[in-house]
């Protein structure tokens, strides 16, 4: 981890930003998807839009992929203008996108080789280059099995390695582990990492909180087309949520009384269907206060503020799936 | 640039099959009850080269509608495709270069059945491969647009019931469109097919060169016509 810190520290001076939006805007007729975004993803490491579903995660990709143009800002993408550079951008830019777009038609490692003379690397360079990323994806037992036959977190890993083919400055991943079994998503995020570690710029979309809480180095929180926060994991925990929360299960009918017990202890408390969340500087005393109240057998539960805890006050809203 | 590459997959011999298939069962089955000659020539040489031409159209056809539509919708690759330094028009121009190929591949694959069966007579013949070029190119275009305009496959039953096979069918392959209504030979001549089965027949029979011209002519404007808002169309459907 301290790695990881240390080589964004040296590069954040010595190289310019792998991104940078300002002003932002993407609209589709009446609907604006993206509102004015302004950020900059710093080149290496790992930076993550985190936000839930139609909060403009995917469309500012899309910008930053030059596959769909900005209604108006500006967005540089490795110093180049995304109006003007598409073609270079796109060469030095790898995009694992969010749905299953392998060719059914091919084989696994006819995938990467395809891909890669897409991206204009001679046909032996890009079958040399190809047999290194399926080993580099654990999938060179699988190179000349039929896309169908492979499994959902094998699909996703193939997509990173086709994505990987042109050797990419910046790495973009929208939703990479989405639908994967946790297996699956820790061998993803394992590969992510020995990514960071070889210096490349990963930048990727989530709303998995620890996803977002174990990868990335930086995070853009987004919601409704607008930006909420930008910090690191840790920061955005530290600036925005008291850092203990308690969280008292079945509470129908006494939320009242809960709510009295704890006024003075506690800065903000939640209500979420069954449950009541509460933010507080000292865990222990919240506890007391309930036992005070006669509650100490009820069913509760003392923790850290997470990440998730963050994007609920942040946003007013859980994550909607 | 870079060009866009597919990779080969041939399904080939059903397709290449159904035309000789037509070939001998018109030809030798029905030309049987058919004592007249065509213009001045028997009916199975009459018919072959248009059966040449529809082969091509046929195999451009095919490829440049269900295969494309599966790669806009169900497999989205070309979503994948333009993350590269492609563009949506090199997209579009290597599907239409790889329908024309298909289409010249399976016009000559016929042509040496014809080649084979005694049925090839000019010294222009190999100029057929230009026809059906052509043929693939213009019937290709085509097929691109309606297959980027739709947005559920049951609307190819239209493209296939409504365009091709009606084609096929009064395009001057069977009998001449000239013992058909004026309306008809009118809507006939207005089609791309019936310029390459004109195309075709004059290269390998008649050995008529101002044919061979006046046709090929029709079917380039006609694709010229065509490639702007073909190309647009790919432009439009994946830059969004």
């Amino acid at each position: 981890m301290s790695r990881d810190l240390d080589y964004y520290g040296e590069d954040l001076f010595a190289v310019a930003p792998a991104v940078r939006a300002n002003g932002l805007v993407k609209r589709y007729g009446s609907i604006t998807a993206v509102d004015g975004v302004t950020f900059e993803v710093p080149s290496g490491g790992c930076y993550g839009f985190l936000g839930p579903n139609g909060a403009g995660k995917t469309t500012t990709i899309k910008m930053i992929t030059c596959v769909s143009p900005p209604s108006s800002g500006t967005l540089e993408v490795l110093d180049l203008d995304v109006g003007r550079n598409q073609r270079e951008i796109k060469g030095r830019v790898g995009v694992v996108p969010q749905g299953m777009t392998l060719d059914t038609e091919i084989k696994v490692r006819e995938n990467l080789v395809v891909h890669g003379i897409y991206h204009g690397i001679g046909k032996r360079e890009a079958e040399r280059r190809g047999d290194e990323m399926l080993e580099f994806a654990h999938l060179t037992g699988r190179a000349d099995a039929r896309v169908q036959e492979l499994s959902g977190g094998m699909q996703r890993r193939l997509l990173i390695a086709r994505a990987l083919m042109n050797d990419p400055e910046l790495l973009v991943l929208d939703e990479p582990t989405t639908g994967l079994d946790p297996q699956a998503r820790h061998l993803v995020w394992e590969r992510l990492r020995s990514l960071k570690r070889q210096g490349k710029t990963l930048l990727l979309t989530t709303h998995y909180m620890e996803e977002a809480a174990r990868l990335c180095d930086r995070i853009l929180v987004i919601d409704n087309g607008k930006v909420v926060a930008e910090d690191s994991p840790t920061g955005l925990i530290e600036r925005h949520v008291p850092p203990r929360v308690l969280e008292v299960h079945h509470v129908e009918g006494l939320e009242d009384k809960i709510h009295r017990a704890i006024a003075d202890c506690v800065s903000e408390v939640e209500n979420i269907g069954d449950r009541i969340i509460a933010f507080g500087q000292n865990g222990e005393t919240m506890i007391s206060r309930l036992k005070e109240a006669g509650m100490e057998h009820h069913p509760m539960l003392l923790r850290d503020a997470t990440l998730e805890d963050v994007f609920l006050r942040l946003t007013g809203h859980g994550l909607t799936d | 640039m870079t060009l866009y590459r597919r990779s080969w997959k041939l399904t080939f011999l059903p397709q290449f099959l159904q035309p000789v298939f037509y070939l001998l069962a018109f030809g030798y089955g029905l030309g049987f009850f058919i004592r007249r000659e065509v213009q001045g020539y028997e009916f199975i040489e009459w018919m072959a080269p248009g059966l040449a031409a529809s082969a091509a159209m046929n195999a451009a056809a095919f490829e440049l509608t269900f295969n494309v539509f599966g790669k806009f919708s169900w497999s989205r690759l070309y979503e994948s495709v333009i993350t590269t330094p492609l563009e949506p028009e090199d997209v579009a121009l290597g599907e239409i270069m790889w329908g024309v190929t298909r289409a010249v591949l399976y016009g000559t694959v016929f042509f040496m059945v014809m080649l084979l069966l005694g049925h090839i007579h000019q010294p222009y013949a190999p100029l057929a491969f230009v026809a059906f070029a052509l043929t693939g190119l213009a019937v290709g275009l085509v097929a691109l647009i309606f297959t980027g305009v739709i947005n559920d496959m049951d609307y190819f039953s239209y493209f296939f019931n409504l365009f091709l096979i009606p084609l096929f069918l009064f395009s001057g392959i069977f009998f001449p469109v000239d013992v058909m209504p004026a309306v008809a030979q009118k809507i006939a001549w207005m089609t791309p097919l019936y310029h390459g089965v004109q195309m075709t027949r004059a290269a390998t029979l008649t050995g008529d060169l101002g044919a061979m011209l006046g046709h090929g002519l029709w079917l380039i404007v006609f694709s010229l016509l065509l490639f702007l808002p073909t190309i647009n169309l790919f432009r439009r459907k994946l830059i969004i």
